[in-house]
């Protein structure tokens, strides 16, 4: 029981971290078209940032300057980079976030090297918030939970309440008619490239502690955060935001598990025993193909409803 | 001259479109663009509005508007009502209307009372996702839209196309409430009982230029330009 309170608030906290990077990648993506490649590198810049200016300034700080960091790096992207690429299509812009990768992925290597980074879970939120049947459950993760709620809450208020959210959600469906309509739709781009960023800084933040800040961390995060918004469906928030969640949870149930497949099945009164590949593969245990697990679903919705769950166009 | 219009070209790709057009509209003139599909009416009107990359000269009350971006053009005060309507289907009635102006409370010659008057239907529903209007609640809706920006010159490609007689009617009553308020209009039309009858002067397109200049009456008057390149 302690097990499954313990694993879906963590799995809520890994959920929520998820989201703050997949609703960045999925805006950008309906609206510009633009597959984000390097999405996760910036991720990846926010947790670096984040633990070079708590050494001078502290974590708190941290929290606000890295991520405003993130965002101008991301509208200096797409001013200098992006919009220029977008004449010659989208495999143009897709190449250009490719090699974004590598450039950031070195950029980071040559300046912090390539060790892992001391980035540590301040003080100050450095205690059990409370414990249950005898497990802990860090304060940091209710921190992490905190912030993460409040940016969804912020960044809903801005789509929906103000006006510049409104002309983003019009832009969403027909950038063209925006335009005609005298709104400048190539700052609205901007805004909305700086603004996913931004949002995947703040991951890098609050997450370059929660895992650990090492020159591999876009590479592991940026897989999972395509899934989620495959799954979640292109162009849909509240798909992408369902989608996380529920990655986040299987993956935190996923190594707990203790159980393999063939556990399911002596219930129903089928027993496997012969020495094949088949036994083989129903005896591994969810928690070691744990990690799988996010793939496989993806390939499962992309057969059977490509649109993912939400998801408003096909593509 | 208002809308000038010298040796327009424009290109999809690496199809020739438009082979140089000319046409002017004066102020407070309402002007006709006539033709069968397909010979480049729309794409003179995406053309003026830096929607196609325009070759030629585009003036508007004599300043050089021709490749600026759309935003921009529509900011010098030309507005724009598609074919294809475009209305941002997930937003409410209201907001498609907001979305119009061109500043959050900036009202011009149109503001909300306007539309919701002329079209009781869209007042009934303002807060109704524009997405599940009907043809011709949409087709009011996209005009209302771009006349809450208040364009002085607005640009309206076939709007009774595919639309019931009454609406028909409807959308040439809303013609002649935008004309009465001093906007000019260039109308791009297919049925030609409306075009003769609010317009003043006419142009005929074929083949990516203009094929003939004159009144309704010159029109009337000219059986082979009728049959040559508007009658079905």
């Amino acid at each position: 029981m302690e097990i499954v309170l313990i694993s879906l608030l963590n799995g809520l906290v890994y959920g929520m971290l998820l989201f703050m990077l997949a609703s960045g990648l999925t805006l950008i993506f309906s609206m510009m078209g633009v597959l984000n490649f390097a999405h996760a590198s910036i991720y990846m810049i926010g947790a670096y940032l984040a633990f070079t200016v708590s050494q001078v300034l502290g974590f708190f700080p941290a929290l606000i300057i890295a991520p405003i960091l993130c965002g101008l790096l991301g509208a200096a992207i797409e001013i200098y980079g992006l919009r220029r690429v977008h004449h010659n299509g989208h495999i143009a812009e897709l190449l250009f976030t490719f090699g974004l990768v590598f450039i950031i992925q070195r950029g980071v290597q040559m300046t912090w090297g390539m060790l892992p980074m001391a980035y540590r879970v301040p003080a100050i939120l450095d205690f059990p918030l409370f414990t249950v049947y005898g497990a802990n459950f860090p304060a940091y993760r209710g921190f992490m939970l905190l912030i993460s709620a409040g940016m969804l809450l912020a960044t809903w208020l801005l789509l929906k309440k103000t006006r510049i959210g409104l002309i983003i959600q019009a832009a969403l469906t027909h950038p063209q008619m925006a335009s005609s309509l005298g709104h400048n739709v190539p700052m609205v781009f901007t805004i909305v490239f700086a603004g996913g960023c931004l949002l995947a800084g703040l991951a890098g933040v609050i997450g370059g502690n929660y895992q650990t800040t090492e020159p591999g961390m876009a590479e592991a995060m940026g897989p999972i955060v395509f899934v989620v918004v495959v799954f979640g469906g292109l162009g849909s928030l509240a798909g992408c935001f369902i989608a996380s969640i529920v990655m986040g949870v299987i993956q935190t149930f996923a190594v707990v598990i203790d159980y393999s497949f063939i556990d399911f099945l002596k219930p129903l009164g089928i027993s496997v025993t012969a020495d094949n590949l088949l036994t083989e593969i129903l005896t591994v245990p969810v928690a070691r193909i744990g990690a799988l697990l996010p793939f496989a679903m993806m390939i499962l919705i992309l057969l059977f409803r490509p649109r993912g769950l939400l998801g408003t166009r096909d593509t | 001259m208002m809308l000038e219009v010298r040796n327009l070209h424009a290109y999809y790709g690496q199809s020739h479109i438009l082979h140089g057009v000319d046409l002017e509209v004066g102020e407070g003139e309402i002007v006709s663009l006539l033709g069968r599909n397909g010979v480049g009416r729309s794409t003179t009107c995406k053309a003026i509005m830096g929607l196609v990359p325009p070759q030629g000269v585009v003036k508007y009350r004599g300043k050089d508007v021709a490749g600026l971006r759309s935003d921009l053009v529509a900011r010098c005060g030309i507005g724009y009502v598609p074919e294809d309507r475009q209305i941002f289907p997930t937003l409410t009635v209201r907001q498609n209307l907001e979305l119009g102006l061109k500043k959050a409370g900036k009202f011009g010659r149109w503001n909300f009372q306007d539309v919701f008057r002329l079209f009781p239907n869209l007042d009934a529903r303002q807060d109704t996702a524009a997405g599940v209007l009907s043809g011709g609640e949409q087709q009011m809706l996209t005009m209302c839209r771009t006349l809450m920006g208040d364009p002085d010159l607005i640009l309206i490609d076939e709007p009774t196309e595919g639309l019931a007689p009454k609406l028909v009617e409807q959308v040439g009553l809303l013609l002649e409430e935008i004309a009465r308020r001093g906007v000019s209009i260039l109308l791009v039309e297919q049925k030609l009982t409306i075009a003769l009858k609010i317009c003043a002067r006419l142009y005929v397109m074929g083949h990516g230029r203009i094929v003939f200049e004159g009144t309704p009456a010159d029109l009337n008057a000219n059986a082979d330009v009728r049959r040559e390149w508007l009658e079905v």
